[in-house]
């Protein structure tokens, strides 16, 4: 058998589909498509969210419920030093700050509370969200006298490229965090973080550092999204279903894979888009939560676990009658 | 002095109703595992039946005899389908909890939107009891007292139920170990739907409380009750009934304290729930009464 033949075909799947899509990607705007390129907006922030969140919990199983408030980090970081009037710093700065803003909260937040039990973490983070806002409210209110900032407003084209190439870094991070020695520890921390401590990984050391890169690129987006929305409250910075969308997705799409949140986030966003069009808002939201239950129930692995059996049983009765 | 009364009966007040909904909490979480994100979403359904019922001449404190049962129904047929199918599927109690905790979400987002489509979003509410009744030269609204009074009534019969009945043995039993009681001759999966129809009941009945009192509203009422109970059971300790009940009254006194403070107010409330949540994560993870 030729192993280097077969090598080389899984190294152009791997490598070479991704490139050749991001290669398309980037023409898009050329068409000069603009519903088109809001839509892509909207799905790239939602595969950004979702592969970020399963960077840390899809491989060790720590429910996060934090997305909203590191993404409304990256928001408030756009609102502080990207303003409509007054001195700003070139975007390409500001999303490095409002990452990097995120990355430190993380880190601290991580530290904190990684140490405690699963649910304990997801019941904090849940918490954290809610927190942020009201404190964010009551300074604004009390302290400032006013409420929401505006900030200055991007072309739609140039936040698909940011967004575009945000994604892009994301989802080859978490394809290099999985390939590496790093992926195998998290991973082995998902299965049993006792024995991965006693196989001498230094199990809060790795949970605490993933934990904040995954929110590295939450705060990115953040700092994008901002640019496009202009104004920008507490409400709308840390709204909880920017945490729950982002597990639903991955969770559909499958997150034993880096397609699955892809995929996953990808048709939500599109219901999503669709329904919110019209007056359907309040039905998107049921919808949401009925898929949400369903996929736990009948779809623990999610669609492309899903489609890998199908596939697997194809194949295999192929194998068998030849 | 006139403070301290206001802090006092206030706090004990709040915390009436939110050791209730805080009972029901840690009976969903404590004994069922079910960290129940919808949990404040019954209590909003159990406020606006009242609220409905309220409408059609139902008086509201005779409304919780209607709306305690039937959401008692609601919880233990969504434990008996939902979370025992889900529950029996899962390799490990953690991954368990992990994905009953995505399903109450979705029951969160399920329940909310139907009360939303039934009775929209602005605030609604009623008129009951609208005199004032004077403690120590301070005046109280007579429902708040009445509706005070009514949570800490529920809350101790229930507790006496808890700690006397034999269904209240077989539950303090599954809250130790759930799979040692089974094997004991309890029936688990009943026992587990039990508590958390229960759960679901007293917070209904909580909502009921609620609506005499405060104004009631679709889409933001539920989330805070829910937060807070999530803190009340944490600080009274998992699967602490008794611990849920004290934890709820002193975090009511907290909050009222906090709101009555100059340069606080009510805004921050919720914060300060949260400063004693993070606190006792990192001090006393296992609560005040847990073991």
């Amino acid at each position: 058998m030729d192993f280097s033949k077969r090598d080389w075909k899984k190294a152009f799947i791997t490598a070479g589909i991704p490139v050749i899509i991001l290669v398309v990607l980037a023409f898009f705007p050329m068409y000069g498509w603009q519903y088109g390129i809001t839509l892509f907006n909207h799905f790239l922030l939602f595969v950004v969210l979702s592969v970020a969140w399963t960077i840390f919990s899809g491989t060790t199983g720590y429910i996060s419920l934090a997305t909203a408030a590191f993404f409304g980090i990256g928001i408030y970081a756009a609102a502080l030093v990207y303003p409509s009037v007054g001195d700003r710093y070139p975007l390409f700065v500001v999303v490095l700050i409002g990452a990097a803003a995120s990355f430190v909260l993380a880190f601290i937040v991580g530290a904190i509370t990684l140490r405690l039990k699963g649910i304990y973490f997801a019941m904090f983070t849940f918490g954290l969200v809610l927190i942020v806002r009201e404190l964010l409210y009551w300074y604004e209110i009390t302290v400032e006298g006013r409420r929401g900032r505006i900030v200055k407003f991007e072309g739609n084209d140039t936040i698909y490229y940011y967004l575009l190439a945000i994604a892009a870094v994301t989802i080859l991070v978490a394809y290099l965090i999985k390939r590496s020695k790093f992926g195998l520890a998290l991973q082995s921390i998902g299965e049993n973080e006792e024995a991965a401590a006693h196989m001498g990984v230094n199990v809060t050391m790795v949970k605490v550092f993933t934990y904040a890169v995954s929110a590295f690129f939450m705060g990115a987006v953040g700092v994008i999204m901002a640019t496009k929305w202009s104004y920008v409250d507490p409400g709308v910075a840390f709204a909880p279903m920017m945490s729950f969308s982002p597990v639903l997705m991955a969770i559909f799409g499958g997150f034993g894979s880096i397609y699955g949140p892809v995929i996953g986030a990808v048709i939500f966003s599109y219901i999503e888009e669709i329904l919110k069009t019209g007056n359907w808002s309040r039905y998107y939201m049921l919808i949401f939560g009925t898929i949400l239950v369903v996929t736990i129930l009948f779809l623990p692995s999610g669609l492309v676990g899903l489609i890998q059996n199908v596939w697997r049983r194809v194949m295999g009765r192929r194998r068998a009658s030849a | 002095m006139d403070l301290l009364i206001k802090i006092v009966i206030g706090g004990l007040i709040l915390g009436g109703i939110y050791s209730l909904v805080s009972m029901g909490l840690s009976l969903q979480y404590g004994v069922a595992r079910v960290l129940n994100i919808a949990h404040g979403e019954f209590l909003m359904i159990g406020a606006f039946i009242t609220f409905w019922l309220q409408e059609n001449g139902v008086d509201p404190l005779l409304s919780i005899l209607i709306v305690g049962p039937a959401l008692f129904v609601i919880g233990f047929i969504l434990y008996r389908t939902v979370f025992t199918s889900i529950r029996l599927r899962s390799p490990n109690p953690g991954v368990f909890e992990s994905n009953s905790l995505l399903a109450a979400f979705g029951f969160f987002l399920i329940v909310q939107n139907i009360a939303v489509i039934i009775w929209g979003t602005i605030p609604h509410s009623y008129s009951y009891l609208g005199g004032t009744v004077s403690i120590g030269g301070v005046a109280f609204q007579e429902n708040r007292l009445v509706a005070a009074a009514f949570a800490l009534a529920v809350g101790i019969i229930f507790y006496i139920f808890i700690a006397r009945s034999r269904t209240g043995k077989a539950i303090r039993a599954a809250a130790q170990d759930a799979s040692t009681a089974s094997l004991m001759g309890v029936n688990i999966n009943t026992t587990l739907a039990l508590c958390f129809g229960f759960g679901a009941a007293m917070a209904g009945i909580a909502g009921s409380l609620i609506s005499i009192c405060f104004p009631i509203q679709t889409n933001v009422m539920g989330l805070g009750y829910t937060v807070i109970a999530i803190v009340v059971v944490t600080l009274g300790g998992l699967g602490s009934i008794s611990g849920s009940f004290i934890g709820g009254l002193i975090l009511g006194i907290v909050g009222s304290a906090v709101s009555y403070t100059k340069w606080l107010g009510s805004d921050l409330a919720v914060a300060s729930y949260y400063v004693i949540f993070i606190l006792l994560l990192l001090l006393r993870p296992k609560g005040l009464l847990g073991k």
